[in-house]
């Protein structure tokens, strides 16, 4: 009989188990996050990270085996967002009566999210480089490390501050919003979007589904307007 | 099924080439959205063919995350001496801008006689 550990040097080599991992540990947050009534705070993709991070330290696996298989997963990012299309186009009559609420939460927003906390971590001592790893935060993942790049910011570790954005707007959203009494599914979803990209678009879907149009479309503004606005915003700190 | 995937993808194929062949700020997949809206609001018969796929794909948005998230865990102590301050920057821009964002919309579209229909 072939013993454990020749099993486990196999398998852990092979892209199928931690393709499957990544499945399992996001189907253990998805219940998690059911059995607490779709509370925000229990964010399924929170959980999911934790879990697999803890099971990768565990293991002593290195990440680069991991994505191997995880990869398959990470490459839908794309094609799932080409498919936030169809949401926006079974919207546009919406979309369209709000061309001007847009334009305005668009700029607000967008300029909100870059000037505080460039202003925040500049109080805390941030260098020039460090602002230019932080301006783009709240952009979409592969838009955010370009702009950080072109003004000479860390790419790796703006990846990092754009996560841990998405994840924070997906948790404060909702209750933030609650306690603004705001009840407009469009600004609710847009400002979302808007503030935290794409794992605020996936919050708003499971909350509403004009709020996640309307996210959708937020975070693809805010992409093109804080490439336009970041290099302008940043001069002033 | 096969079809709508295959439509899906090249719509992502032709916006990468247009966004790196032209140099754009913009990546291809949202060059990839923009078009496609546009081709879904033209032709109702396309999106009734992309449609069920879509959705099926963005019904578990999140999940898509989790590779992502799982690579930030070994960066979090790349954040250094900078965390606390990092980590008070993210959690409160966050937070002022989502609240000014929808804030303003809601106060434009009362301006403009845009409020929200339940249609």
């Amino acid at each position: 009989m072939t013993d454990f550990a020749d099993i486990w040097s196999y398998l852990s080599r092979e892209p199928l188990i931690w393709l499957t991992t990544t499945l399992a540990a996001y189907a253990v947050g998805d219940a998690c996050f059911r059995a607490a009534n779709r509370a925000p705070i229990v964010n399924p993709v929170l959980i999911a990270v934790i879990l697999l991070g803890s099971l990768l330290w565990l293991t002593g696996t290195p990440y680069a085996t991991y994505f191997a298989g995880a990869q398959f997963v990470h490459f839908l990012l794309g094609p799932a967002t080409v498919a936030l299309a169809v949401p926006l186009a079974l919207n546009i009559h919406r979309l369209q009566r709000a061309l001007l609420p847009v334009i305005a939460a668009l700029l607000a927003g967008s300029l909100a999210a870059m000037a505080s906390a460039l202003a925040i971590a500049k109080a805390f001592g941030a260098d020039h480089a460090l602002l230019a790893t932080l301006a783009p935060k709240s952009v979409t993942a592969p838009v955010a490390i370009g702009i950080s790049d072109s003004l000479g910011g860390s790419p790796t570790l703006t990846a990092v501050l754009v996560i841990l954005t998405g994840i924070t707007g997906a948790v404060i959203a909702t209750p933030l919003l609650n306690l603004l009494r705001l009840k407009d599914w469009r600004a609710r979803g847009f400002a979302t979007g808007t503030a935290s990209h794409g794992i605020g678009t996936a919050r708003a879907f499971q909350v509403n589904p004009v709020a996640g149009a309307f996210a959708g479309l937020g975070m693809a503004l805010n992409a093109i307007l804080t490439a336009l606005l970041a290099p302008w915003v940043l001069g002033f700190f | 099924m096969i079809l709508a995937m295959t439509l899906l993808l090249a719509f992502q194929l032709a916006g990468e080439g247009l966004s790196r062949s032209l140099a754009l700020p913009v990546p291809g997949p949202v060059i990839g959205m923009v078009a496609m809206t546009l081709c879904l609001v033209l032709s109702p018969r396309f999106l009734a063919l992309m449609r069920p796929l879509c959705e099926g794909l963005l019904s578990h948005l999140s999940l898509l995350f989790v590779p992502a998230g799982v690579g930030v865990i070994g960066h979090l102590t790349a954040l250094g001496a900078m965390g606390p301050g990092l980590a008070l920057a993210i959690v409160v821009s966050t937070a002022v801008a989502i609240a000014v964002g929808a804030l303003t919309f809601t106060a434009v579209a009362k301006l403009t006689g845009s409020e929200a229909t339940d249609d």
